[in-house]
């Protein structure tokens, strides 16, 4: 082989730039996990769990079910503390802020830390008002034109405009699956949250509508941090910057996703992405 | 290494290193076939060499319709991804292997009726039995994951090369001894330039063999030694 400097294709030059932050850890992480154990009653469910979560650019989850990644993904919105045996220990923090701190308020995190679901679940209510419910309960709109102008947005950065804007009053239960998930990211993202969290958006979802989420995603990642949770590895392969493999409460290995699936360091991870597990 | 849940993927595994084996056994056999009908100007060994030849294109085309299938079946990654990708691009170098060696073989139709010169043929043989034992070495290599034998391989080529550049001249002042040997010592330079791909194909081997096993590419220049692209003999003025 001559020894040349191989040029970077464009595709490749606009990509480095995007995700040039990701890996050179100029910003500082968005979210950071320090020794986050969590135990439901006596059962230990997540162990010493330590990692950073870079802003704008997807961080996937993955693992065996029951491997604690959805159990991690609730710790960071404090969903767990609906449940009454679940008990969370260890320090995660948001821009430096600590989101167990006991002077913080739950409501406001969540906010800024919105979520989408397994199953699309919009409210009964029309497409309009569940872009605007988050909003409205917020008070983030001063008047009836700055509301419309959310939900519109909204709508619009969840590719969703187009394919309702004329039938806003309709019930948002009226619609495909794969819009009423596109429905329940844009209920997300009214409300101006730092964080995306996603829970298997897409598992319910036929090939085209994941394709259209999966698209969604890509773009919001230039303005969000999204953390998604997925069972499926090309999904993962194909949306996230970054990838955390975990196994039987333990995070096994984090690293940039092309390194997770092309040349993992841990035996486990390869068995896992490659289906090898017994 | 533990085996894959789907034991159907697990036996598509386990048939194209199947493949991949049969083909280095057929190019290692069509190299033999080679050199033995150009020593022996022997046209039924060069005859069969061109079948064995056509055998290990069939077995190219059938490893890489596999090949393609199973990527759109299994979406194989990480070293499932290398392990077919690798198996692929050695299935094509040693169908170039095949095609060399071929082209060896067709030589000994154009000089069955030149006389011979028993010396010439020394550093012919001794060059090829080299680069036989480099493929032998390699396509174990391969068979085992071993990367130090790979290596091994890597790094011995510049002595095929240092032997190409000593036939070559060899074979320059044999032609300007006597234009009758011109002919053949012509026939014999391009035997000896194949022979000499076909060692650069299997220090490819060898190098795939190395991402095969670690995931990493080899970085270091190769030693190299091949001179006779600068290589000029004068002819003394008597």
């Amino acid at each position: 082989m001559e020894n040349s400097t191989v040029d970077l294709s464009a595709i490749e030059r606009v990509e480095a730039a995007r995700t040039a932050h990701l890996t050179a850890g100029a910003k500082p992480a968005k979210v950071l996990a320090h020794d986050v154990n969590v135990y439901y009653g006596d059962k230990h469910a997540l162990q010493a769990v330590n990692v950073e979560i870079p802003d704008r650019g997807v961080m996937a989850f993955i693992g065996p079910s029951g491997c604690g990644k959805s159990t991690f993904l609730r710790c960071i919105n404090r969903m767990n503390d609906t449940i009454a045996s679940c008990r969370v220990t260890g320090k995660i923090t948001i821009d430096d802020q600590d989101i167990y701190d006991r002077s913080l308020d739950v409501v406001q995190l969540r906010a800024r830390v919105g979520m989408v679901f397994q199953k699309p679940n919009p409210f009964p209510k029309s497409i309009y008002d569940n872009v605007a419910y988050g909003p409205r309960i917020h008070g983030l709109t001063a008047n009836k034109a700055e509301l419309d102008e959310v939900v519109q947005s909204s709508l619009e950065k969840a590719a969703l405009w187009n394919e309702v804007k004329d039938r806003l009053q309709d019930s948002g239960t009226g619609l495909s699956g794969g819009q009423q998930q596109r429905l329940c990211i844009a209920r997300a993202i009214a409300v101006n949250p730092d964080i995306i969290l996603m829970d298997e958006p897409c598992s319910a979802l036929d090939p085209i509508a994941t394709a259209k989420v999966e698209t969604l995603i890509d773009e919001l990642r230039s303005n969000f941090c999204i953390i998604i949770v997925t069972h499926s590895m090309q999904q993962a392969a194909r949306v996230s910057q970054r990838t955390a493999f975990f196994h039987l409460g333990t995070l096994v290995e984090e690293d940039s996703t092309k390194t997770i699936f092309s040349n993992p360091k841990d035996q486990r991870t390869q068995d896992y992405i490659t289906g090898r597990f017994g | 290494m533990n085996e894959h849940i789907v034991k159907s993927y697990e036996d598509e595994l386990k048939l194209l290193d199947r493949r991949i084996a049969q083909m280095g056994g057929c190019a290692e056999k069509l190299l033999v076939q080679a050199l033995g009908a150009l020593e022996r100007r022997d046209p039924k060994l060069a005859e069969s060499a061109v079948a064995s030849d056509a055998t290990i294109d069939q077995l190219e085309r059938e490893l890489q319709e596999q090949v393609i299938e199973m990527i759109a079946k299994r979406q194989p990654i990480a070293n499932d991804l290398r392990h077919i990708m690798t198996v692929l691009k050695i299935a094509g170098d040693l169908e170039r292997i095949g095609d060399l060696s071929k082209n060896i073989a067709k030589r000994a139709f154009a000089i069955a009726g030149e006389s011979h010169p028993k010396p010439l043929m020394t550093g012919m043989r001794h060059m090829t039995e080299m680069v036989q034992a480099q493929l032998k070495q390699v396509l174990d290599a391969l068979a085992e994951r071993n990367v130090e034998k790979a290596l091994q391989v890597w790094r011995s080529d510049q002595q095929v090369d240092a032997m190409y550049n000593s036939l070559f001249r060899e074979l320059l002042t044999y032609m300007m001894e006597d234009p009758r040997n011109i002919g053949l010592c012509t026939h014999f330079l391009f035997g000896a330039k194949n022979i000499e791909r076909i060692g650069d194909h299997t220090t490819n081997i060898a190098e795939n063999v190395h991402y095969l096993v670690t995931g990493q590419a080899i970085t270091d220049d190769r030693p190299k030694d091949d001179q006779t692209s600068s290589t000029l003999i004068t002819v003394p003025h008597s």
